[in-house]
C-alpha cells in the first residue's frame, strides 16, 4: 500500500517533468527568443478584433497590428486560420493550494492561502491547458471574513513562489448568505460545532464588528506615531495579525472579493463598506446582483459571477443565466469566474462559459471574452500587465484552432510571459511517454515486492 | 343521417387538429434518421410526422409555419436526469428521488414528477423535449438512493403536460440497479461523514452484499416460477411483480459503472442473471471498451463537464470518453444525471466533436440513440413519418452555445419557451 502511493507521487512527478517545456538557447543564456504570431485572427478585447500580428520581445508583447515586422532571431508561427485571446483570467478559483477553508473562526483574516501554495497540483495544468494563465485563489466560504487571497499564474513547473504574480496587489475573501450562517446552524447529524453567526443578521454584525475594531486599532497606531513624532517617549501597540489586513481594506489598500447570493445581503454589504468608507472590489457569484444592479454599479463594484448555475441550494433558486448580461448592461464590471478547486473542470472551458452570455441576454462577442479577460484583470488590479493583447502587456496568449466562443474551438497554444508553456501537440506526445514510464514503473513494483519481504505495517 | 356522417368524415380530412397539425416550410430539416435537407417542410397531422421533404403535399389544411433561415431538429432527450423530481437538490423536502430501503423496483419515478417544476421550462428552453427520470441518485447532487441497490423505475416523459400522466411515455423505462462496490470510503448516507474502511474488510461487505442482491433475484426468480404454475393462489409481492419484466428481459437494468472494473463486473452479473443491461456512468472504460461493443452493451455516458476521476488523467479524459465509444462501436447517449444543467446537454454533444467525436454521432447521442437504448425509437428520436411531432426550431446547430431555440413541439402542440429565468430577466431588466 505505501509503496504503491510512491509509485503515484512518482507518476505524478514524471508527468510533471514530461509536460514541463523544453528549454530554448535563449532562454538557457537568460533571454527568451522573441516570437512572431502571423496572419492570426486577433482578438485583442481592448482595440477590436482583426486579421493580423503580433510580435513578442522580452516576455511582453512588443507590437500587434495588421502588419507586424518579425523581430530579429524570431521564432515564426504561422496563424493562418487560427485565433489568438489574451490568456484568459479566472476571478474566483480555490486551485492549487493544500487548504481552502479555516472553518473554527468567523473571521479569518490573519490566514492566506498564499501560505499553502501546492504547484504541483494538476489543477493548474488542467486549467493552462484550458487557455488559463492567470487565477485569484479565494480562501473558502466559510467565514464572514475569510483569508487573504493570492493571484497566481498557470506557470507550472515553476515552484509556489514561482507562480505568484507579484504585480497583483492584495486580496481578502469575505463571505455572505448560507455558507458562512450554515456554520451556526443546528444540522441534523451533523457534530459541526455551532457558532455564531447562524443568520444573515449575525454575518452583518461580524463584519461591522470586525471594521469597529481594525478602525479602533487604527487610530491606536496612528495616536503611537504621531506621539512618538512629537518626541514621546511611547510603547507601540501590540500587532493584531486579524486587523492588519481590515486596516488595509480601510485605506484601500487591499481587495475585498464578497461571495454573495441575494440581493438583500448584497445591499447589506454595500451599504456597511459605505458605512465604513471603503469600496468592495468584487462581489463574488453575486447571483442575485441583476436585483440590484442599479446599487451594484453607483457603488462601483465589480460583479464575478457564474455563467448559468442554479437551484443547487435554496440561495440559488433565482439565479439567472442572464445575470452577467443584466449587471452589464447597467453599468457594472462584469467577469465569469469557474470556482473550481483541485479537479479544475471548468477551467478547461472558460471561453465557452463566456458565450453562454452571448446566448442569454445578447451581449457582444467581443464584451463576453472581455468576462474572462481584461475585466477580471481589471477587478484585480491587473490590467496593466494583462488581460488584453496591447503592447507592452506581458505576453500571455491563447491560440485556438478557431472562433474561441464556439464550442468545437480547441486550445492549440498557450504562452505565459512569451514562454510556451502548452501546446496541444506535445501534450498528446508527453502522454505516450508518461504512459510508458508509468508502465515501467508498475512492472518493476511487481518484481520488487517479490524480492522484499511484505512490508510492515506501522502499528 | 349518412350525409352528415360523409361531411364529417371529410371535414376531419380537410381539418386537422387545429392544435397538433402544421407545416414548416422552406427550412434546413435535420432528421438525424438520414441527410439534412436544405429548403425542405415538415407535414405534422395530428401530432405525428406526416411527411418530411424538400416537396411536401399539404393534403390538409393546417397553418403554416415559414421555416426560412431556420432548422428543424427532433427535440433531444436526456437520457438520465433529475428534471422534475428534485427541485433543490440540497434542500431535502424538495427532492423525491432515492427512497429508503435496499430493494424498491416496485418505484417508478413519473409519479413523483412535479408538472410545475421550474427546471422543466428551462430544462426545455434549449431543445430537450423528452427526459428519463431517475428514481434513484447515480452520480453527484445529493446522492440520495445510494443506500438502495434497487433503487427503482427510471421514467421516460415528456417535459410538457399538465400532469405527470400526460408527461409519461413510459413508466418504466429501465430498472435501476447498484452493484456493491469495494467502498473503502463508505458515506454515512445520514450524517454524510466517510468512514475509512480497510480494503479487506470492504471486500468482505461487498461479498455480503453481492449475495443479498443474487438472493434477491433469486427469490423473484422463484416468485415467478410459482406465479407460472399457480397464477391464482400466489399471494402478490409488489416487489416481486415489478421485477417480472427484468427476468422476462423485456426491461434492462440500468447500473452505473464508471471504470473498467464496474463495467466488466456489470456485463458478468447481466450474463449470470440473463439479464438486459443499460451501463451509466461510464468514465473511464479502459479495455472494458471492446466488452461493451462486443455485448453490444449501450451505454449513458456520465457527463464530460466532470472533474478528472484520477490523478494521473489527461486534462481532456472527460472530454474524449464519448469518442472513445464512438470508436469502439458502442452505442451510447448523453445525459446529465442532474437537474440544474440538464439544459446543458446539447453542449455535453458539442464539446466532445471538439475532441474527435463526429458530429453526426454527438447529433445522434442526443436524439435518436436514448430512444434506441429505451426501446422507443418507433415513436421518437428522429423526424420521420409516423413518429411523435417532437421538434425544435433553432436559429442555427443547436449543440452551438450561441444558436437559440425559437420553436418547440411536443406530440405537435407548440410549447412556451418562456421560463423563470426569462420571467425575471425580464422583470428586472426592465427595473427604473
Amino acid at each position: 500500500m505505501r509503496m504503491k502511493t510512491g509509485v503515484i507521487l512518482l507518476c505524478g512527478a514524471v508527468a510533471l517533468l514530461a509536460q514541463q517545456p523544453r528549454q530554448t538557447l535563449g532562454q538557457a543564456l537568460g533571454k527568451k527568443q522573441p516570437i512572431l504570431i502571423q496572419n492570426a485572427t486577433i482578438h485583442t478585447v481592448a482595440k477590436g478584433t482583426f486579421v493580423g500580428s503580433l510580435s513578442i520581445v522580452d516576455g511582453k508583447i512588443a507590437e500587434v497590428g495588421e502588419k507586424v515586422l518579425a523581430p530579429a532571431g524570431a521564432k515564426i508561427i504561422n496563424g493562418s486560420g487560427k485565433h489568438v485571446i489574451p490568456g484568459m483570467i479566472d476571478c474566483h478559483t480555490h486551485i492549487a493550494v493544500d487548504a481552502i477553508n479555516e472553518g473554527s473562526v468567523s473571521v479569518s483574516s490573519m490566514t492566506g492561502v498564499g501560505d499553502v501554495v501546492n504547484a504541483e497540483q494538476k489543477s493548474i495544468y488542467y486549467a493552462l491547458a484550458g487557455g488559463v494563465t492567470t487565477a485569484n485563489v479565494l480562501h473558502g466560504s466559510a467565514n464572514s471574513i475569510g483569508g487573504l487571497n493570492v493571484v497566481l499564474k498557470m506557470r507550472w513547473g515553476k515552484d509556489a513562489t514561482g507562480l505568484v504574480m507579484a504585480e497583483a496587489p492584495p486580496g481578502i475573501k469575505f463571505a455572505l448568505g448560507e455558507n458562512p450562517k450554515r456554520q451556526g446552524m443546528a444540522q441534523q447529524g451533523s457534530n459541526a460545532v455551532r457558532r455564531y453567526p447562524g443568520t444573515r443578521m449575525g454575518v452583518e454584525d461580524v463584519i461591522r464588528q470586525a471594521f469597529v475594531d481594525a478602525r479602533a486599532y487604527r487610530q491606536q497606531w496612528k495616536s503611537y506615531e504621531e506621539r512618538k513624532a512629537r518626541g514621546e517617549n511611547v510603547l507601540p501597540p501590540r500587532r493584531d495579525l486579524k486587523l492588519e489586513p481590515l486596516v488595509e481594506v480601510l485605506e484601500g489598500k487591499r481587495l475585498v472579493h464578497a461571495h454573495s447570493y441575494r440581493a438583500d445581503e448584497i445591499l447589506m454589504l454595500i451599504r456597511l463598506a459605505e458605512e465604513f468608507g471603503f469600496r468592495i472590489a468584487t462581489l463574488q457569484h453575486v447571483l442575485e446582483g441583476y436585483k440590484v444592479a442599479k446599487e451594484i454599479a453607483a457603488h462601483g463594484a465589480g460583479a464575478s459571477t457564474f455563467s448559468d448555475w442554479w437551484s443547487y441550494k435554496m440561495e440559488a433558486y433565482d439565479a439567472i443565466p442572464y445575470n452577467a448580461a443584466v449587471l452589464h448592461e447597467k453599468g457594472v464590471l462584469v467577469s465569469i469566474n469557474s470556482d473550481d478547486a483541485s479537479g479544475a473542470e471548468i477551467m478547461r472551458r472558460m471561453n465557452t462559459e463566456a458565450a453562454k452570455a452571448v446566448k442569454y441576454g445578447g451581449v457582444s462577442d467581443n464584451d463576453a471574452l472581455a468576462m474572462v479577460t481584461l475585466n477580471p484583470a481589471k477587478q484585480l488590479g491587473i490590467d496593466k500587465y494583462v488581460g488584453s493583447i496591447e503592447a507592452g502587456k506581458h505576453a500571455d496568449l491563447v491560440i485556438y484552432d478557431r472562433d474561441p466562443l464556439s464550442i468545437y474551438s480547441r486550445v492549440e497554444k498557450v504562452f505565459i510571459d512569451g514562454e510556451e508553456y502548452f501546446d496541444r501537440e506535445s501534450d498528446a506526445t508527453g502522454r505516450s511517454r508518461f504512459e510508458a514510464e508509468k508502465k515501467g514503473l508498475l512492472e518493476k513494483e511487481k518484481i520488487d515486492e517479490k524480492q522484499r519481504a511484505p512490508a510492515r505495517r506501522p502499528s | 343521417m349518412r350525409v352528415s356522417i360523409l361531411i364529417l368524415a371529410a371535414a376531419a380530412a380537410l381539418w386537422a387538429g387545429e392544435n397538433n397539425s402544421f407545416l414548416i416550410r422552406n427550412a434546413t430539416v435535420h432528421p438525424v434518421s438520414g441527410p439534412s435537407m436544405k429548403n425542405a417542410s415538415v407535414l405534422v397531422i395530428d401530432g405525428k410526422v406526416a411527411e418530411v421533404g424538400e416537396k411536401v403535399q399539404t393534403r390538409a389544411k393546417v397553418k403554416a409555419i415559414d421555416g426560412r433561415g431556420l432548422h428543424v431538429y427532433p427535440g433531444m432527450i436526456d437520457a438520465a436526469t433529475l428534471v422534475g423530481i428534485s427541485e433543490i437538490s440540497s434542500v431535502r423536502e424538495t427532492a423525491d428521488v432515492g427512497e429508503i430501503g435496499e430493494f424498491n423496483p416496485q418505484l417508478r419515478a413519473s409519479i413523483a414528477v412535479n408538472p410545475e417544476s421550474e427546471h422543466i421550462p428551462v430544462t426545455r428552453a434549449n431543445g430537450v423535449t423528452t427526459v428519463g427520470v431517475l428514481a434513484a441518485g447515480v452520480s453527484g447532487g445529493f446522492g440520495f438512493g445510494e443506500i438502495s441497490y434497487i433503487g427503482g423505475q427510471i421514467s421516460l416523459m415528456h417535459l410538457n403536460g399538465w400532469t405527470w400522466e400526460e408527461m409519461t411515455i413510459t413508466h418504466g423505462a429501465a430498472m435501476q440497479l447498484r452493484l456493491p462496490g469495494i467502498e473503502t470510503r463508505r458515506r454515512n448516507p445520514v450524517t454524510g461523514q466517510i468512514n475509512p474502511t480497510p480494503f479487506s474488510e470492504a471486500r468482505k461487505r461487498q461479498e455480503a452484499n453481492l449475495r443479498k442482491v443474487a438472493t434477491f433475484f433469486e427469490e423473484a426468480r422463484r416468485y415467478q416460477t410459482a406465479r407460472q404454475a399457480n397464477p391464482g393462489e400466489l399471494k402478490p409481492d409488489l416487489r416481486f411483480d415489478a421485477m417480472l419484466p427484468v427476468l422476462e428481459g423485456k426491461q434492462a437494468l440500468l447500473i452505473p459503472a464508471a471504470s473498467e472494473r464496474e463495467i466488466r463486473d456489470a456485463i458478468a452479473f447481466a450474463e449470470q442473471e440473463k439479464v438486459k443491461i443499460i451501463l451509466a456512468g461510464v468514465r473511464r472504460p479502459g479495455a472494458a471498451l471492446e466488452d461493451l461493443a462486443k455485448k453490444k452493451v449501450p451505454v449513458i455516458l456520465g457527463s464530460p463537464f466532470t472533474p478528472a476521476q484520477e490523478e494521473d488523467d489527461a486534462f481532456d479524459a472527460t472530454f474524449r470518453t464519448a469518442a472513445d465509444l464512438h470508436r469502439a462501436g458502442v452505442k451510447f447517449a448523453f445525459a446529465s444525471f442532474g437537474a440544474q444543467f440538464a439544459r446543458n446537454l446539447p453542449y455535453q454533444a458539442g464539446h466532445s466533436v471538439a475532441f474527435g467525436l463526429p458530429y453526426e454521432a454527438a447529433l445522434r447521442a442526443v436524439t435518436l440513440n436514448a430512444a434506441e437504448i429505451y426501446g422507443v425509437a418507433d415513436r421518437m428520436g428522429s423526424i420521420e413519418p409516423g413518429k411523435q411531432a417532437d421538434l425544435i426550431v433553432t436559429d442555427g446547430d443547436p449543440l452551438e452555445i450561441r444558436t437559440q431555440v425559437k420553436m418547440m413541439f411536443v406530440k405537435g402542440e407548440a410549447v412556451d419557451l418562456e421560463t423563470k429565468h426569462t420571467r425575471l430577466y425580464k422583470k428586472y431588466k426592465a427595473r427604473p
